[in-house]
């Protein structure tokens, strides 16, 4: 696309990965019971073991009360109003992406998502110039639909594959960790996803090994009243060192959808795992009509020695956002990070943050988080960091700013400290302003429209997170920034 | 008589039953706040459900222990700081005439039983309890431009009497008043007051508390405090005693260029438990707030803070701050921390922090080089870490009892 046909599109739509696929799918009834659960388990061709953790959790699932806790509100969901299962119809799995439907390929194109190993293809070495190898996995609806280079990622021994077929393939592995971070009733929505989970990504880095890519899975929601349900579990041994990103767009619609999705990272000894999200479900529109609720749990066990998790996000999109990226800091001195960039504009609400548990000597954390409000919107930080007596000498620093644009939005922090050992030092910082007079009036004498004025402050205001992002999605981030805040200013 | 005992919410509830044909005031204001606190009960006492704002703070002890009577107050009064200002004693949240002194404008809440409108029974427990059961307590009015000097207010607990006084204090425009609020006493008492405040445009109030109650007692105050434009609210809490306590102030900041401050210190050891919970709404612009809490914790004890700042969206150009740190003495203290700001206005500047760590080694050894004996170099960098909240108590007098007081709870841990 011309970059004036680029801007004449998201100037229209405000929301320019709106747009449906027309496949023909494999859609469950409506409704959510054990026939439905036994149904997705028999779709995935799931061992017993499988199905029986699945209706566990789903018997939890109905002794349990939705969270009311964060500030958000929204019409009752009906959980009986939607199909828990939706799949692009095929006859078998495809073998290659030459047997993917062209019409998905088509989309996966229109997002910018390369699902084509293009250097391998070509047969000539990659151009050290060009952009640098990404592994992908792409989930659309319920399934996962292709991951790439996953030849290239197997001879060093690292496993990326959909999670359905790591059940398959890697039961033990799958048994072992799964649900070992968040257990099946931990909350609400952990629950519900630990029933009806239908594809994710399985990331398994071995002993040692530096994943010699980044690895991402791009998630799209498409058919009309599903949930998208997905599970992501990814383990790096001893000394493993593993970068993933997640990235998430779904059609314009008048309905709410739901997602809610399970995320658990394991840090071993010495083991680093950094996850991105770029967040960019449908928001909604103006008046506040459609978009997603994404419900997330998403939750770190560092539990080797030095282990290190890195949480960085940047959410746009969404109708409600309720998502706390966690660690638990369990190995000594290992590290908890979490960077995020929440933008909320129209009506969206944001109740974002993270949990830091300090369990281990000497674990450290870093929290920085970013909100931004704009148009009607609620944006909340709301986050917990917990010393227990062991975490002798723990140490978090936590930045929260909040930036208003507009005087009908809010901009909340609820923070909570709790300590238990003297030898921990925790600090806390929080401020909340709007953009300030003089720098809007420094850019604008020096002939910047104003809507390029109050990017460039945004992005300013985001650098410390921003730059925590792989190269790849900074460039996304900053211009989904600029395009979310269109229209908010003047 | 044989009289069986109830404890906890049920307890007062019969308590009220039988007393509230006697009890002044408007009955239909106590009905509806009796109507609350069964609804409500005791916050983690019996009832099941949790309150966000009770989060840190189980009132399981008070709910467990039994209220009977009143015993002596004469080994208090002893512990009274002795200053030269005219004074109310409550004892058992009765007013004792012959310990009291004049004070113009003064009438007790038994004379003129009017609720000041302020408080929330509906929406705090405690308040309701308060509201259902208040016999006593003490109205203060200070009229347009007078400067009212000091007035003491004095608090004896005794024996395992509960006793539930409501102050109310109005100051009116431009008039300036300093209150010292005492607590003290002796048993196992639960002390809950209410105190309803409106200070008028241009007014000022400075309000200093010392609560330094008996080690086996329970405290819950709730202050609310409106703030007409141009007028101020000074507050201060030294929080010393009491086995669970709590101190919750509601601040409104009503009127243009309406200021408030909120600080207080809360020195804990034992197995004490102390929750300081405040909130501070901005409703008016150009108006400003600052709070500076401090906890210094030893043994078992267990500090919460708790702060709000909730910014209306008319309330342009707030200013809002709010600090709290904490210093852990102990490996068994845990302090629990909820610093909020709720902004819905976009031209304010607000801003909060939070520390925790024990004292600084490095400062420690500073002194210790320089030949101060350890216990001491501890107390002054203990002094030091209160002096920011205590600045806020600019008269001299109150600020040295406070003082003594701070020096006292630290020979205390020493010995």
């Amino acid at each position: 696309m011309s970059a004036t046909a680029e801007i004449l599109d998201s100037v229209q739509s405000g929301y320019k990965w709106g747009f449906e696929t027309d496949i023909e799918m494999d859609l469950a009834p409506k409704g959510l019971n054990e026939d439905i659960i036994r149904l997705i388990s028999s779709r995935k061709d799931e061992p017993a073991w499988m199905l029986e953790y699945r209706l566990k959790a789903f018997t939890a699932w109905k002794q349990m009360a939705e969270p009311e806790w964060a500030r958000v509100t929204h019409p009752p969901i009906d959980y009986q109003d939607l199909h828990y299962y939706a799949a692009p119809k095929k006859k078998a799995g495809p073998k290659s992406l030459d047997e993917v439907d062209p019409e998905l390929l088509k989309m996966y194109e229109k997002l910018g998502i390369p699902l084509k190993e293009r250097a391998i293809l070509a047969g000539v070495e990659p151009d050290p110039n060009e952009r640098p190898q990404i592994a992908v996995d792409a989930v659309f609806d319920s399934v996962s639909v292709a991951t790439t280079f996953r030849e290239t990622l197997s001879k060093v021994g690292v496993i990326f594959c959909p999670i359905s077929e790591a059940v398959r393939d890697h039961p033990d592995l799958v048994k072992q960790y799964l649900g070992s971070v968040v257990p099946v009733a931990d909350n609400y929505f952990s629950a519900l996803n630990a029933a009806v989970f239908t594809d994710g990504s399985f990331v398994y880095i071995p002993k040692g090994v530096r994943c010699p890519m980044e690895l991402s899975t791009y998630f799209r929601i498409n058919a009309r009243n599903t949930g998208q349900f997905e599970r992501t579990l990814i383990i790096a041994e001893a000394g493993a060192h593993v970068s993933y990103l997640e990235g998430c767009t779904a059609p314009q619609r008048d309905e709410n959808q739901l997602h809610a999705a399970v995320v658990e990272l394991i840090a071993m000894d010495d083991a680093t795992i950094k996850y991105s999200t770029v967040q960019n479900w449908y928001p909604g529109d103006a008046d506040g009509k459609g978009g997603i609720y994404n419900f997330v749990t998403k939750r770190g066990a560092c539990r080797g020695e030095r282990s290190k998790i890195s949480w960085t996000q940047v959410e746009t999109g969404s109708a409600i956002t309720w998502k706390y990226p966690s660690c638990v800091l369990i190995g000594e001195d290992s590290v908890g990070e979490f960077y995020s960039v929440a933008v909320t504009t129209n009506h969206q609400q944001a109740d974002t943050g993270t949990k830091m548990i300090h369990i281990g000597k000497g674990s450290r954390s870093t929290i920085v988080s970013k909100g931004i409000s704009a148009g009607r919107s609620n944006n909340t930080y709301r986050g917990l960091v917990r010393i227990l007596p062991s975490a002798a000498g723990a140490r978090n620093h936590t930045q929260c700013d909040s930036l208003l644009i507009g005087d009908e939005c809010g901009a909340h922090t609820v923070p909570y400290i709790e300590s238990r050992n003297p030898s921990a030092k925790v600090e806390h910082e929080a401020t909340t302003s709007k953009i300030a007079e003089d720098q809007l009036f420094y850019c604008r004498q020096r002939g910047l429209s104003e809507e390029d004025a109050v990017n460039l402050i945004v992005n300013g205001f985001c650098k410390e997170v921003l730059k925590e992002l792989p190269m790849e999605f900074a460039v996304e981030a900053q211009k989904l920034l600029a395009v979310s805040l269109e229209g908010s200013v003047g | 008589m044989s009289v069986v005992t109830q404890t906890g919410a049920a307890g007062f509830l019969a308590r009220y039953e039988a007393l509230k044909d006697r009890l002044p005031g408007d009955a239909a204001v106590r009905a509806a706040a009796a109507e609350s606190f069964r609804v409500a009960g005791l916050p983690g006492g019996t009832s099941a459900r949790r309150i966000e704002a009770w989060k840190y703070t189980s009132l399981r002890p008070v709910a467990e222990a039994v209220f009977q009577g009143s015993a002596s107050a004469a080994g208090a009064m002893a512990a009274l700081p002795k200053m030269n200002a005219p004074r109310l004693v409550f004892v058992d949240g009765k007013l004792q005439a012959h310990l009291s002194d004049m004070v113009p404008g003064f009438k007790s809440f038994a004379d003129q039983a009017v609720f000041g409108g302020l408080a929330r029974p509906d929406r705090d427990p405690l308040v309701a309890l308060n509201t259902m059961l208040a016999d006593d307590g003490a109205c203060l009015r200070v009229p347009a431009g007078v400067d009212a000097g000091v007035i003491q207010i004095v608090s004896i607990g005794t024996g395992t009497a509960a006793f539930h006084p409501r102050h109310v204090l109005k100051l009116e425009a431009g008039s300036t008043l300093v209150v010292l609020e005492t607590a003290i006493g002796e048993g196992n008492y639960l002390h809950n007051p209410v105190t309803e405040i409106s200070i008028g445009s241009g007014a000022h109030l400075t309000h200093v508390r010392l609560q330094d109650e008996a080690a086996a007692a329970f405290h819950l105050s709730t202050i609310y405090a409106e703030i007409a434009d141009g007028g101020t609210y000074d507050g201060f809490s030294l929080v010393l005693g009491g086995r669970v306590t709590r101190t919750e102030i509601h601040v409104r900041l009503m009127g243009p260029k309406a200021a408030a401050h909120m600080n207080g210190a809360q020195l804990l050891s034992g197995a004490q438990h102390a929750d300081f919970t405040s909130v501070v709404r901005h409703d008016a612009p150009h108006c400003n707030s600052r709070q500076t809490v401090k906890n210094v914790l030893g043994g078992k004890s267990r500090g919460v803070f708790q702060g709000r700042i909730e910014v209306a969206r008319q309330a342009q150009k707030t200013d809002g701050y709010q600090m709290n740190q904490a210093l852990l003495l102990s490996p068994d203290a845990e302090i629990d921390s909820k610093p909020e700001l709720e902004i819905f206005a976009d031209d304010v500047k607000c801003s909060h922090g939070a520390t925790v760590g024990e004292l600084d080694a490095e400062q420690l050894f500073y002194l210790r080089s320089r030949g101060v004996p350890d216990s001491e170099a501890r107390a002054l960098l203990v002094r030091a870490f209160l002096v920011e909240a205590l600045d806020l108590v600019t008269n001299e007098t109150i600020r040295s009892i406070l003082e003594q007081r701070v020096d006292a709870w630290w020979e205390r841990q020493a010995a």
